[in-house]
């Protein structure tokens, strides 16, 4: 049995590990786990990540989680092309410090977006108020002006000439919220022509493809049901995860 | 002109980095950024981090910050023996994907606790509401819990049969309470065991030289100025943090 990737493309960190096996080359079965239906809970999928988090690998015997982690070991095992995740000790380690600077930031932030855009208003029936949209807004602008500033500078690609798993993983994070009608790099001309090179790197086909599902977000919430336990159980957390 | 660290060892990050470079006799300046006067708003730190995070490291001209990208550079420059970050794909990929996890869980959850316990009392003059503390304790046993079940389980250490940077990592983020006076390993025999573990593979006076400071870190937040305009800056940023 070969690589299996347990994956659902509304999720960020899943369409990050997509992309990059898909424009590697990376042969993987491709296991959707739909989260808006809760088949993240089902004993299967428990036994290939006891957390129920996407996305998921399953390679032989091991399994892991964490797309971060997950995106280093496929470009290790596969050997993928060194700028990626390169070889060098300082390009290899602004990588590393994007990567794990993301998690609490951009990730979350834009995360936020979606969930108080999109989610939460369906799944509650009302709208998230003015003041924590307002600060949600504010927050994720700030998180992208420390990106612009810190991480990206007057470069090309946070960590130099060449595209990285540091640049695609943001991306996607970035892309979140744009299904719910809010670009976040709007009125920001350095970033959205980073993102243009990111995509363009990465083929501008595969990328779309990846988004799809987030870009038609609006129909897919209009089909759930905000009565069902699971809804009421996803909104519950969503509530208490985004404060 | 060698290696330079920004260190606060208030800090978890901070106190990993510390624990690891002397571990592994890395020759290195210490550079003490005190944040209970808000050095990391100087103009010279913000040349190394603008972020005006710890820690941070110098090295000849090259400057980074976040410490998992700061110990994965530290121990691939230096050499460290195997088991801190291991060549093996999978045994790596065991480490990788606890230090992608733990950002949002035991870190976070480790320091509300030291936060709602040690620092906001005192700076607001009035404890935490109830409610929100008990659920800021039953969230970091919830995380504790999943680090047993998930990434310990029945072995050792997380990656397998040695310490790696993933054990530092975790145990310098669990020891973040216990100067407030609460154990959050309290109850948990097999955590304790590992425990112990770590502390004697790291050498039990390096790890309680590093965590002198933490554990006397109610004489110290006792003696800060509340009205000091970078402690008002501080608790505000807390506050915000950690709803």
């Amino acid at each position: 049995m070969g690589l299996e990737l347990y994956l659902d493309l509304h999720s960020q960190p899943c369409r990050a590990v997509y992309i990059f096996a898909k424009k590697n080359n990376i042969a993987f079965e491709f296991k959707q786990v739909d989260l808006f239906a809760g088949q993240q809970y089902s004993e299967d999928f428990g036994k290939v990540n006891p957390l129920r988090l996407v996305p998921a690998l399953k390679d032989g015997d091991f399994t892991m989680g964490e797309s971060v982690a997950i995106l280093k070991y496929l470009a290790c095992k596969y050997k993928t092309p060194n700028h990626w995740y390169p070889s060098d000790l300082q390009r290899r380690a602004r990588v590393d410090e994007y990567l794990a600077w993301q998690h609490m930031t951009i990730r979350y932030q834009g995360s936020r977006i979606y969930v108080f855009r999109g989610l939460l208003p369906v799944l509650t029936g009302q709208p998230v108020p003015k003041e924590r949209m307002d600060e949600a807004v504010q927050d994720l602008q700030t998180a992208i002006q420390s990106f612009e500033d810190t991480f990206l500078q007057d470069r090309p690609y946070i960590a130099g000439q060449e595209v990285s798993l540091a640049d695609l993983v943001a991306l996607v994070a970035l892309m979140q919220p744009v299904g719910t009608g809010l670009d976040p790099l709007e009125g920001r001309p350095k970033l959205m022509e980073w993102g243009e090179r990111v995509k363009r790197e990465v083929g501008k086909e595969l990328f779309d493809e990846a988004h799809e599902k987030l870009m038609k977000e609006k129909e897919l919430l209009k089909r759930i049901d905000p009565k069902s336990p699971l809804t009421q159980q996803l909104a519950k957390k969503l509530q208490k995860v985004y404060k």
